[in-house]
Parts: structure tokens; C-alpha cells; sequence
């Protein structure tokens, strides 16, 4: 069976199983609706003072939303030891490893797209004047989110405290990718397009991504044998 | 004989500080910033070595996943357990020097932001090590944070400079003069800042070395 | 060229040796009971023989190849503490993944056989969460054998099984040996093992202290290898 197709599988697989209990994306989307009320609590804005932190808020609550789907990546392998199976099976770790990040990457997507329009509401702003750049700066943020994300979930699956390490090991290293989608989508919120001098943050967005799935691809296998 | 080699080069080591501590205190006060811009004699010195320290766990990180020798696993460990000494300590003199200058205590600065990240990423390294009680996979996985942590380090750095292009903020040293005889003591704090660093580095290998046998031994106990 | 080679294996856990120079042999056909008192490796071995971790120091070999190489691995069929089938998945979805991801050629017909042959087909829909103790093993038992492996490797496979699954997996076990496959059990339970066992090993404090073809004498009394190879 092709690389891709084995990713395929794996993906869908965990797609099939977090929708029938809904349990992570449930809890990931309840948790960025508090926090998009409570942060309204936090200061009374002004149409434009909301726009210059829409894209400080809005990533806080996606990373923050997202790290409760990424935490279940693979601790949903966990019972009955089921992570046995799958690195038992001939596939490649990195087939593994991609598989997941895609079903996590689509499902924290689902949230952010989920939260944008509640944002939207609560907040009184408009924010789809340039949808599609601002669709593009969500795809690479969350893909940089889902990639960390989801290797830390292989390394911290078995130890101590994991749902404190994950966080704690992920939030430092995000910190350029996190600053990146934060800039440009402030930017795109208010309404100015990607020009030349924002263009940089979304190189090094592109970059991130690019360099991190790479090393990710390349360490899983140790991670998962050793 | 490798403990009177420590004994001895560490002993150089605070020699030279306190020399040039002493010398340095005699020097003339620089024009913008007085006597505290001083610290830039002992700042640089330190973040070049949490530099070298990061550069070593990186090496010896990807040294132990290919060799799966222990050595490297006490080097990355002892390394980054000092080179976060070092940052430590920088970001607290940095954050006087600041409240000297500016008033403040803080401020996020391109260089203080910066280097507070790179704290939080080593000091999660560390905090990994201790959530993993198995040797070899705690050696494993701290290698391969190890490497992202590395990675990480000049995006960080250059992301967060780009960001403070945008949005200037009080920085907290300019540079300001730099007297050409003053380079000499400059750089023999160098040389005392890394060989102080390698000292530290060098007992931390020592007791990281006794801590496995006391462990392997206590395994074999428990075994029996 | 034996079916599964173990060649001087060391296992470590920091510096301390769970394994020690650890040299045994299965031939292709043989079904191998690997017996020994708790800690004393039986699990690490397997699991090393599996592909799951790696030795320290020497090497396994099935069929001639390391067990992590891809081919490798689609010759391996593992039965470990816990059952590896997802609990939100049914038994029919669990048994068509694994087929999907051994590559076979009709995984779904494939996974009906199986729940058949394991007695599971009227429970096909029904998700794992819901099963019985009993069906939960003989589920585990389908996937270990969905893709026809040649070499079966079950860590203490009849613990905590109900007579149904026993008796189940008995079958299958007497059939795959018959058809010439390679089993290698470890077993607190000798008696069962012994039954089936062409072979037996017996695993002390990481070394392999004994290694042989069974003996009447041993199935008479299984305790017999304990007296006389193992420590008290």
C-alpha cells in the first residue's frame, strides 16, 4: 500500500473515532468559546482597538483550544495498548506520524473556522474582508500548531504529567509560528492585504512548517522505537 | 588528577574574574550610561557562553541518538543545565541594568524577549528529563527536544527582532562606545566566563556519571 | 535458516542488563514456550523478537532479516498484554483497518473470515467498548492472525481468557502449526503451553538457562524445568 494511501488510513481512522465520541473536539470548541468570553470581560474595546488584538486573541484561543485535540493524538493509542498495533503494522513511522497530524490538523481547522464567525459576533467585527489571504494564514498557522503539537504527543505520550508537559514543551517552540499568524492576521483583519512588509512574517510561517515536518518526519521513528 | 586539573582551572577562572573586576571597576565611565554600562563586560561574555552551551547539547544530543553512548546523554544534560545558569542570570542582570537605565524592571525588548524564550525551551528540556524516570528513553527523548529546542533558537531570534523593527520598544542598551583598550578585558572575561562554564560543565558530568551507577546499581538491587 | 533467531541479545535499562546475552532458536514449524518467573524477561525478549524496541547489544532475526524491516513485518503476528483494537471502533471496522494497513487484497472479506473463524460474526457491528472480556481476547486473536503470519508471537496469550477464547485459540494455534508457521508463547500457565509446545526455553534474571525440545517427563510435570534450571 502507497505512502499516501497509508496515511489515508491512518487519518481516517482516527477521524471515525474521535467523531463517534466527540470527546476532544467537544471540550476543544467549548473551551475556545469560554475563552472568547472571557478575554470580552478582560476590557471593554473599541471596534478598532478589537481589531489591533484580533490576531493576539484569536491565536491564544487557538493554541490554547488546540492543544486539547492534539493532547488525544496518540494518548488515544493508549488503551489496550492499541500504539502496539500500529507500530507493529508495516507501515512507516512517518506514514504514522502524518496520518495523525492530518486528523488533528483538520480537527482543530474545524474549530478555529467555528470560532472565527463567534469572534466575529461577540467582538463586532468584520473580518472577512480578505477572507481567502486570512483562510491561508489560518491553514499554515494551524498546520505549524498540528505538527508540533502532534510529535510532542509521540514524546509525551508515556511519561509523567503528560498534559502538563505537552503545553509546556509546545507553547516555547511555537513562539515564532504563533508570532507570525498573530501579526498577519491583525493585519488581515482589519482589512490590509499581504503587502511587502508583512510578506516576511509569511515566509517564516512557510518556513516553520517546512522545517518542522521535515525534523518531525525524520525523529518519529525514534521516538516511537527508540 | 582530573579533580586538581577542575581545581585548578576554576580557580584561574575566578582569578581572572576578580582581576578584572577590579580593573574594570577603574576604568572610565562611559559617557551615556555611566558605570552600569559596565555590565555589558560580564552580559556578552555570559550569553556567549549560553550560546556555546546551546551549540554543545545540540551535538551532543545528535551524538548520543546515532552512538547511543551515555557520555553524550550527561554532556547534553550538564550543558544545558548550566548554559540555563548563565541565561538565567543574564536575564536577571539584564532586567537590573534595565531598571537603572529606564526605570523599569522590564520591558519586551528584541534581546530580553528573545533570550526569555530560549530560557523557557531549555528549562522545559529540563523538565522533560525529570518526567522520564527510564535512562535510555529519557536520554532519547530529551535528544530529540533537544534538537527542535536548537532549531528553534534563531527563528526565535530573528522572529521576534523582526517584530520589534515593527513595533520599537525601549531597548535597553544601545551599544555606546567601546574604547579599543577596553577590548582586552573584554576578552578575558571571555576566557573566564567559558572556562568557568567548562568547570561547572565538568563537575556536573562527574556527579551526572555517579547518579547512573547509583541508579544501575539500584536496579540490580531491586532485581536481586 | 531458522524462523526466528535470537543471537546474543542484551537488552538494557539505563546501565542495568534485563537481558543478558540472551541465544535461542525457533525453527520453522516448532511452536516454543518461553517460561520464567516474573522479571525475568520474557516480555522484553518478546518484544524485542516483535520489533518493538530495539536490543542494546546483538541481534533477532526472522526468516534471515531484522523484524523492523517492512516485509518483516507482515510476517509477524503479536498478541501482547493488552488486546491493540480501538474500543470506539466495531469489531468489523477494527478488523478492516488492520487489514487496510497489512496491505491486504480484500481486507473486508478478510476481516469476516476472521470473526467467523472466532466466533465474533454476529457481534461484527458492535463496538469493542461494549464486549465481554472474552470477546475482547478473541478479537485480539483475529487481528493477530487476519493477515496470515508466519511467525506468531503472544506474550502470556492464555492469562486472563475465558474457556471459550482458549479453546478458540487452541484451534488456531494447532492449525497454524500444522500448516508449518512458527509460534513462540510465553506462559505462566505450563500446562496449556505444554500441550502445544514443541520447544520450551526457560528465561533467568535475563538469561536463557534452558533450551530444548519438550520431553514427556516435562508435560507430566511441568515444574520439573524450574527444579532444575531455575533459581527458587
Amino acid at each position: 500500500m502507497g505512502f499516501f494511501r497509508q496515511v489515508l488510513v491512518i487519518a481516517a481512522k482516527d477521524l471515525r473515532a474521535e467523531l463517534r465520541t466527540k470527546e476532544a473536539i467537544n471540550a476543544s470548541l467549548a473551551f475556545a468559546l469560554v475563552i472568547l468570553v472571557l478575554f470580552s470581560f478582560a476590557f471593554d474595546p473599541t471596534e478598532d482597538t478589537t481589531r489591533e488584538i484580533s490576531g493576539g486573541l484569536l491565536w491564544i484561543v487557538y493554541a490554547f483550544a488546540g492543544a486539547l485535540v492534539l493532547n488525544r493524538s496518540f494518548a488515544r493509542e493508549l488503551p489496550n495498548d492499541c500504539l502496539d498495533g500500529l507500530i507493529a503494522a508495516p507501515i512507516s513511522g512517518a506514514a504514522l506520524f502524518l496520518g495523525k497530524a492530518l486528523a488533528n490538523f483538520l480537527l482543530v481547522l474545524a474549530v478555529e473556522l467555528v470560532s472565527l464567525p463567534v469572534f466575529g459576533i461577540f467582538y463586532n467585527v468584520r473580518w472577512t474582508s480578505q477572507f481567502w489571504e486570512l483562510m491561508l494564514v489560518l491553514v499554515l498557522g494551524t498546520w505549524a500548531l498540528t505538527v508540533i503539537g502532534t510529535i510532542f504527543s509521540a514524546l509525551t505520550v508515556n511519561i509523567r504529567l503528560r498534559e502538563v508537559m505537552l503545553p509546556m514543551l509546545t507553547y516555547p517552540i511555537l513562539v515564532p509560528a504563533l508570532l507570525g499568524a498573530m501579526q498577519l492576521t491583525t493585519g488581515l483583519v482589519a482589512g490590509r492585504p499581504i503587502g511587502p512588509d508583512t510578506v516576511a512574517w509569511l515566509k517564516m510561517l512557510i518556513g516553520f512548517d517546512v522545517v518542522y515536518t521535515a525534523v518531525s518526519l525524520v525523529l518519529v521513528e525514534t521516538v516511537l522505537v527508540g | 588528577m582530573r579533580e586538581k586539573i577542575l581545581y585548578v582551572l576554576g580557580i584561574a577562572a575566578l582569578l581572572i574574574l576578580a582581576w578584572n573586576v577590579n580593573a574594570i571597576a577603574r576604568l572610565p565611565e562611559e559617557t551615556q550610561q555611566g558605570v552600569t554600562f559596565k555590565i555589558i563586560f560580564f552580559h556578552v561574555p555570559m550569553w556567549a557562553a549560553a550560546v556555546t552551551a546551546a551549540c554543545t547539547a545540540l551535538l551532543a544530543s545528535v551524538g548520543f541518538l546515532i552512538t547511543k553512548n551515555f557520555r553524550f546523554d550527561a554532556l547534553a544534560v550538564a550543558v544545558t543545565e548550566v548554559g540555563l545558569a548563565f541565561t538565567t542570570v543574564g536575564l536577571v542582570t539584564g532586567s537590573i541594568w534595565g531598571r537603572e537605565i529606564w526605570g523599569i524592571w522590564w520591558t519586551w525588548d528584541a534581546r530580553l524577549t528573545s533570550a526569555l524564550v530560549c530560557w523557557l525551551l531549555y528549562a522545559g528540556y529540563l523538565m522533560l528529563r525529570n518526567a522520564i524516570e527510564e535512562p535510555t528513553q529519557r536520554a532519547t527523548f530529551a535528544a530529540v527536544f533537544s534538537i527542535f529546542a536548537f532549531l528553534d533558537v534563531p527563528i526565535v531570534v530573528f522572529s521576534i527582532k523582526w517584530w520589534r523593527t515593527q513595533h520599537p520598544q525601549p531597548v535597553f542598551w544601545n551599544g555606546g562606545s567601546f574604547p579599543p583598550d577596553w577590548t582586552t578585558h573584554f576578552l578575558w572575561n571571555m576566557v573566564a566566563m567559558l572556562l568557568l562554564g567548562t568547570v561547572m560543565v565538568a563537575v556536573r558530568l562527574r556527579q551526572e556519571e555517579a547518579q547512573r551507577e547509583i541508579d544501575s546499581l539500584r536496579r540490580m538491587a531491586h532485581a536481586l | 535458516m531458522s524462523a526466528v533467531a535470537v543471537d546474543g541479545v542484551w537488552k538494557f535499562y539505563g546501565d542495568f542488563p534485563a537481558l543478558r546475552d540472551v541465544r535461542l532458536e525457533a525453527a520453522a514449524g516448532s511452536c516454543l514456550a518461553l517460561i520464567g518467573r516474573n522479571g525475568a524477561g520474557k516480555t522484553t525478549l518478546l518484544r524485542i523478537i516483535a520489533g518493538f524496541s530495539r536490543p542494546g547489544r546483538g541481534q533477532v532475526r526472522i526468516f534471515g532479516n531484522p523484524p523492523r524491516e517492512t516485509e518483516t513485518r507482515r510476517q509477524i503476528g503479536f498478541i501482547g498484554h493488552g488486546i491493540a483494537v480501538y474500543d470506539e471502533l466495531s469489531a468489523l471496522e477494527n478488523l478492516t483497518l488492520f487489514g487496510r494497513l497489512y496491505g491486504l487484497a480484500d481486507p473486508h472479506r478478510s476481516a469476516l473470515e476472521w470473526l467467523e473463524r472466532t466466533g465474533l460474526e454476529r457481534v461484527r457491528n458492535g463496538l469493542v467498548r461494549e464486549f465481554s472480556r472474552g470477546m475482547r481476547q478473541r478479537l485480539a486473536v483475529a487481528r493477530a492472525f487476519l493477515h496470515r503470519p508466519s511467525v506468531l508471537l503472544l506474550d502470556e496469550p492464555f492469562t486472563a481468557l475465558d474457556d471459550r477464547a482458549i479453546a478458540v485459540l487452541q484451534t488456531l494455534l494447532r492449525q497454524a502449526l500444522a500448516e508449518g508457521k512458527t509460534v513462540i508463547l510465553s506462559t505462566h500457565q505450563l500446562r496449556e503451553a505444554l500441550e502445544l509446545a514443541t520447544h520450551v526455553a526457560l528465561l533467568n534474571r535475563g538469561q536463557a538457562a534452558f533450551c530444548g525440545p519438550t520431553t514427556p517427563e516435562m508435560v507430566d510435570d511441568p515444574g520439573l524445568i524450574y527444579a532444575r534450571y531455575g533459581e527458587g
